[in-house]
């Protein structure tokens, strides 16, 4: 689905990482997670064609971004549900229309209905929904965030620190959430610097964890 | 050509949604109706100088190309004599349909409005005028002078040919200003709302990011900018237009003032013509926005 084959990427003359290489298989839960300023939003972004990189190859469904056109990416993004780590609302819609944006600008509006609902009620945010985003607490933003993440049915979700501004019992529910996508068949990255929360999806779901740091990206050992 | 017609209706046709998704800029907003309608009220003034303009260069080919003067340059004892002969002349020459000498009074008003109602014009040396109307493909003016000469040689013919082609030209002259006029606002008007447009683009630059991120395409998102540029100049070409057919209905009847300038108007269907001023203006603010956003959108990818 999303391949990172030797990847690097550089800004401002130096290099954030290189030989990079992570494959994003079908129905896989994995953890990205390393010190603050490693390079994870920037991984995560190369993962969802917001950022191309500067050495090596990014596919996404088969196609190397470098040479994607940019409808091509747009199409991508359609599969792709992404959880920002500051949620990237429109704070004049409100959280429905936030919600079922990604069926709005598909041409797929009409499709929301039920749905919506449905969607709203499991993530818990039924009484908010004609609220705008800055009404919303920390956790109601990320669980409308992951609601949108989800709502045109991505193949894959990737969550940038989804749980970075809110309490302990609103991450095991996000997490909770994440894991019954993932039983659903939609593959998952989480990226993370919360060690917490990796530990209590271990008990949920089979996971790997990814650790990015010194500007590469290994697989974490049993110390987590 | 029919995919592309379906790609620019595709951008026009409403998608509310997507319209909200881009929340309107005030200020881009009155810019773009308050831009559209003043060149639509300059645009209804050029079409009416372009349509006058038109009528007048029509009117004046026409007029003076269908008459001629024959003046007769005599002493006054030949001149009725000559007169009399020029009239034979003419008579007998094909293409004329009639020749009319002017009498007194007639000469007489044609130099009032320089010499005043008193002027006593039996005991001046004034030259004898023959008014002569053709008809069919007219005379042939080389022929009529070589019999003139011949049989009145105090006849001078005027064929109106050294007034004519020079008030044609000007009239020509200002239709093609005028038109170049049009063509100038509207230019002015592309070049207005596209500033608009980048500066509406630039302020959304974060709805934009956030629309590309849940997998909007390029074409969707200039969509929703295109509409409402395309909408406002509509709106605001509309009332312009209104407001400048009002102005030229208002202005002074010809037959009141006289005069070149109060023709500036609209005559019978012309008064259609100013009618698509709005339409052409929204025309060419869908295509000024559309590609300021593609070319915003593409600069930002």
């Amino acid at each position: 689905m999303i391949e990172l084959d030797r990847v690097a990427y550089s800004y401002g003359g130096g290099e954030l990482f290189s030989d990079v290489s992570l494959t994003l298989a079908p129905g896989s839960f994995q953890f990205l997670t390393g010190p603050s300023g490693a390079g994870k939003t920037t991984l995560l972004k190369l993962c969802y064609g917001e950022l191309v990189s500067t050495a090596g190859y990014v596919r996404l469904f088969g196609k190397n971004t470098r040479e994607m056109e940019r409808d091509d990416v747009a199409m991508s993004r359609r599969k792709i549900g992404v959880v920002h780590q500051d949620c990237q609302f429109l704070d004049h819609l409100s959280v429905a229309e936030n919600i079922a944006l990604p069926l709005t600008v598909s041409g797929r509006a009409q499709e929301a209905g039920d749905y919506l609902e449905d969607l709203l009620r499991w993530v818990g945010l039924t009484h908010q929904a004609s609220q705008l985003p800055p009404q919303l607490s920390g956790g109601e933003r990320q669980r409308a965030a992951l609601a949108r993440a989800v709502i045109i049915s991505p193949d894959v979700i990737i969550a940038d620190e989804p749980t970075g501004n809110i309490d302990w019992e609103m991450s095991q529910r996000l997490l909770q959430l994440l894991v019954e996508l993932n039983k659903m068949g939609k593959t998952v990255l989480i990226a993370t610097h919360d060690l917490n929360l990796i530990r209590a999806s271990k008990s949920q779901v089979s996971t790997r964890v990814l650790r990015l740091a010194n500007r590469r990206l290994h697989v974490a050992g049993a110390e987590l | 050509m029919k995919v592309n017609l379906g790609r620019y209706m595709s951008m026009l046709a409403g998608d509310p949604l997507a319209d909200r998704a881009v929340p309107p800029t005030g200020y881009t907003a009155n810019l773009t109706v308050f831009t559209a309608g003043a060149m639509a009220f300059l645009a209804v003034f050029a079409l009416a100088l372009s349509l006058a303009t038109g009528r007048l260069a029509d009117r004046w080919s026409a007029e003076l190309a269908r008459t001629s003067t024959l003046r007769i340059s005599a002493p006054a004892d030949q001149l009725a004599a000559q007169e009399a002969a020029a009239v034979r002349v003419l008579e007998t020459t094909p293409g004329v349909a009639s020749a009319k000498p002017l009498t007194t009074e007639e000469q007489q008003a044609l130099l009032e409005p320089w010499f005043g109602p008193d002027l006593p014009v039996e005991t001046l040396p004034i030259p004898r005028l023959i008014e002569i109307i053709e008809e069919g493909d007219g005379y042939d003016p080389a022929g009529l002078r070589a019999r003139l000469q011949a049989e009145v040689p105090g006849a001078i013919l005027d064929d109106h040919t050294r007034w004519r082609e020079p008030l044609i030209a000007a009239a020509n002259r200002l239709r093609l200003l005028a038109t170049v006029a049009i063509l100038l606002i509207a230019a002015a008007t592309g070049a207005m709302i596209t500033l608009a447009a980048q500066a509406a683009l630039a302020a959304n630059a974060q709805v934009i990011r956030v629309m590309r991120l849940v997998g909007a395409r390029d074409l969707y998102i200039a969509g929703a900018f295109v509409r409402r540029f395309t909408l406002r100049s509509l709106t605001g070409s509309a009332a312009g237009t209104a407001a400048g057919m009002l102005a030229v209905l208002l202005l002074p009847k010809t037959e009141v003032a006289g005069g070149f300038l109060t023709g500036l108007g609209f005559q019978g269907a012309g008064w259609i013509a100013p009618l698509v001023i709005p339409p052409l203006a929204a025309i060419v603010a869908f295509f000024a926005t559309r590609a300021a956003a593609l070319r915003t959108l593409r600069a930002n990818s």
